[in-house]
This record gives structure tokens, sequence and C-alpha cells, in this order.
């Protein structure tokens, strides 16, 4: 797994107070991990932080899964 | 009306975690007084306060990852932590849980807080100020909002009936008490998770509070002999923390699941002093309605009061609470018992009503009148006992708890044995 990936596998883990083994790249914030749609504002927020990009509600909106947000994330940062 | 009886307690105090600890170690004297450390006070007038004995949990101490997943608790203030264990005590003790829809319907939630989750709009101020409107987080408002404490607790037990609130400063807890055995009376619900919770001690509180001249200033040295109700060397409040929380319950709907009945409410009186923003009327006439209204609804006279649980809160105001007291119950005056258990808990705000009626159906409960901490030199004269020192052990079959806040207003219930009739 990339730096990128740990490091947003950790702020999941962190906020959502879910077991490592369940944050896998395809696991849907919502259906998967029990999120809310605050707790994913929120999460959205964190990524922000950790990562200093902007993520515009339009792109946070798309951002559903943990690989989502992997990828957006590699691409601004590109 | 319907009868309503208290079925249920649980309390946060800052004498312990539960309700029984905290009345056993009111009881005993002892005193939750301390300087404050977990925050810089050096530049405060007042640098105490009576803080939640934090802990694992075990002897009495509170461990909030008891009550509320870790991930939950960052995204609330504290008093909707507290109010959150104290009311599932409450429930607990009740043995009420309901699981049909029409229990769930028939059971609501009426938990009030003074002021709040001040510490949390402080911080998010700060959020704001430092780092834009895009780093405030979307649980701060859901977090900080007063009566998220009733609806975090009708959320988690799936209490569908009235989800209500109540915020009148330091008359809170009685007022939500009140207010919740009317719904029941009324018809509205047949059960009502009631009370309040606090959370203030924090350095921009201190800081308010002292600058109403509120806070006791001149004990910082020696914690536990500031709060000092009627003593002549009194100097304000000491600031405290918590929640209680009561499960109400229409008579008949306890009778017939057998419920342990701790008390009835029989009475409650409201009033304003319309007279200043901070300050009681002087001559207490705001105060002697409120409980003059509670004893009509009750429908007894000021000769069948046992104990008074007094708002007493170890400020000048504490004079005028007993001048009023005594021109209600006259000649009975030499047989009333009359404390002020903020001597040992400090003020809760907030919860402080809630707590002290707690300890007032206790008080009924036990036969004995919880002790009046500090009160070595009496400023004033009277013929009611102010139970000085040590808990006084006496008949104890009707009791009154008053409570008193900002704006002028004011609460008193009227709690009476049950003795099956």
């Amino acid at each position: 797994m990339s730096d990128i990936a740990e490091r947003v596998k950790k702020i999941v883990i962190d906020h959502l107070g879910v077991d490592a083994e369940k944050v896998s790249e395809g696991a849907s914030f919502i259906d998967d991990l029990g999120a809310d749609s605050l707790d994913t504002v929120e999460l959205v927020m964190a990524f922000e932080e950790e990562f200093g990009v902007e993520i515009p509600d339009d792109a946070a909106d798309s951002i559903l899964t943990v690989g989502d947000a992997v990828k957006f994330i590699e691409k601004a940062q590109a | 009306m319907r009868r309503v009886v208290i079925t249920g307690t649980g309390m946060v105090s800052p004498l312990g975690c539960g309700t029984e600890v905290s009345w056993s170690r009111l009881l005993a004297g002892q005193n939750a007084a301390r300087k404050v450390t977990e925050f810089e006070v050096e530049d405060l007038p007042a640098k105490i306060a009576c803080r939640i004995p934090f802990g694992d949990g075990s002897d009495g101490t509170f461990n909030a990852d008891d009550w509320m997943e870790p991930k939950e608790q960052r995204k609330v203030d504290p008093f909707i932590v507290y109010a959150m264990a104290a009311a599932d005590m409450a429930l607990a003790d009740a043995g009420w849980k309901p699981e049909s829809d029409e229990d769930q319907i028939a059971t609501g939630v009426l938990i009030g807080s003074g002021i709040g989750g001040l510490e949390g709009i402080v911080d998010a101020g700060y959020t704001l100020r430092d780092k834009g409107p895009r780093r405030i987080s979307p649980f701060f408002i859901p977090g900080r909002l007063i009566n998220l404490a009733s609806g975090q607790v009708s959320i988690r037990h799936r209490l569908r009936g009235p989800n209500h609130s109540v915020v009148t400063a330091c008359s809170t807890g009685a007022h939500a008490i009140g207010d919740a055995s009317r719904l029941i009376a009324l018809g509205d619900a047949d059960v009502m998770v009631a009370g309040g919770a606090e959370s203030p001690i924090c350095r921009i509180s201190l800081a308010g509070f002292a600058a109403c001249k509120a806070l006791s200033t001149q004990h910082n040295d020696n914690p536990q002999k500031a709060s000092r109700p009627y003593d002549a060397d009194r100097d304000g409040f000491v600031m405290g923390e918590g929640a209680g929380i009561v499960v109400l319950e229409e008579l008949e709907h306890a009778k017939a699941r057998g419920a342990k009945i701790y008390a009835e409410v029989i009475g409650y009186g409201l009033s304003g002093d319309a007279f200043h923003i901070t300050a009681p009327s002087e001559d207490g006439e705001g105060a002697y309605r409120c409980m003059q209204m509670a004893l009509k609804r009750a429908g007894i006279t000021a000769a069948d009061i046992d104990y008074i649980n007094a708002h007493g809160t170890s400020t000048m105001a504490d004079t005028i609470e007993l001048g009023a007291v005594e021109r209600l119950v006259g000649d009975s005056a030499s047989r009333i018992s009359m404390s002020s258990t903020k001597s040992a808990i400090g003020h809760l705000l907030g919860a402080a009503g809630a707590v002290e009626a707690i300890f007032s159906a206790l008080a009924i409960r036990d036969n004995i009148a919880p002790p009046t901490l500090n009160l070595d030199n009496p400023s004033v004269e009277t013929k009611i006992d102010l139970v000085p020192h040590a808990a006084r052990k006496r008949e104890i079959n009707v009791a009154l708890s008053n409570s008193f806040g900002f704006g002028g207003t004011n609460a008193s219930l009227i709690l009476r044995r049950y003795s099956g009739n």
C-alpha cells in the first residue's frame, strides 16, 4: 500500500472507530464502515488537513470509498 | 390530573459517578472542591471547582468510555456525555426498557442545561478565526446544542414521546423535572426521562461568572472551605459539573409493572422576580411566591414540610431565600430542617436542581437530612435547623427543593413519600 493509502486508512480508522481489517480499498464509508453523512463531511475535512489539499464540495460528493479518497489525493498531489 | 412518581435516578456528581455513591459520600460529609489543575487558572480570580472524579470507573470514578464510545465523545460536549451516563443509570434503575411501539411512544425526554457546550463554542471560534469556515466540524452544532442531551438520550433508548428541553440557568434541572411531571400529569406521556446536565468548568466560564461577581475568590488556597452557605465568610459559589436524571412515571403505570417508587412529585411552582438580570429581588418575593405555588399545587400547607433542599449557593442571596422560607413556614420554622448540598458538591448550574431533587427524594427514602458543610459562623439567626456540618437523622415525609436562576427565574419542587395510597 502506498504512503497516501496508509495515511488515509489511519484517518478512517481514527474517525470512524472501525477495525483496520475492514478498511479495504473498496470499502464504502457509509455502506461498509457505518458512517453517516456528517461523518463523511468530517472525513473529507481530515483528508484536506492531513494532505494539504482542497477537496471542493462536488468532488467530495464523489468520494464514497477509501479507494476514491486515495485516488483523489494522489491526483491532487501529482 | 394524573399522579407522578420517581421510579429511577441517575447521577454524575462531583462526589462520584452514581446516585448511591454520591449520596453516601454526601451524608459522610465529603467535600468535592479542589484546585483546578486541568487548565491554566493563575490569571483567573476563581481557581477552584468541584470536578467530577475522573478515573477508570472503579470506586465511584467517572470513565466517559463506559458511557459513550470515544469516537462519539469527540463529537459532543461533555455535558451530553454526563447526560447519557445519568440517563442510562436512571433507566436501568427504573427497570424501564421500552421495546414496543406503544411503550416507546409513551416515553419522552426532557433534559436541560444552563449554558451547554460553552468550551466547544470557544474552540470553534478559534478554528473559525485561525483556519476559516471550511474547518468548522459538521458536529460543531449538534454537539453543542442544549437540547441534544435530550436528543441523544432519545435516540439511544428509542424514546419516541415528547423530546423537549429547558434552559433557565440555575433553575433548569428543577424546571425540567417539574415540566416533565406536567406532561405526564396531563397525559402527554406515561414516562419521562428528565433532569439537567452541565459541563461549565473551563476558562471562559470561570472568567465570566467571576466577572458577574458570582464566584468565591477568597478561598483559593483552601478550596474545601469555599462553599459555605449561610456562613459569615461566604463570598460566592464554587462551580460544579455533572448531571442528574430521574425517570418520572405515571403512578398507575409504575404500580402496574411493580416499579420501585422513590417519592411522588406532588408540587411544582414557577415564578419570575422581574427585578435584575443576576440578583434576586431583595425581599425574596419571587422565591416566596414560587414556593407558595408549589404548596398550593401539592394541596398541603407549609406545616407539612419536613426538609428543604435550599438553593443556597453560598452567596449574599442565601439570606434572601432564608427570609422567604421563614415567611412561608411561619411558626413551623423550628420543626424544619433545611440544608444546602452545594456546600459539598458546589453549584452544578443547570444540573443543580435535578441533582438536588434526587437528594431530596433520598432524604425522604432514608429519613435523613444531608448536611450544610462549613457552616461555622452563621450570618443570620433562624429557628430553622440548617443542618450544620453533619447529616441529621429525622423523619422526612415531605421535601421541598428550591432553584433560582439568573434572569429572575424560580422553580420549586415538592416531593412526598409514597406509601401505597
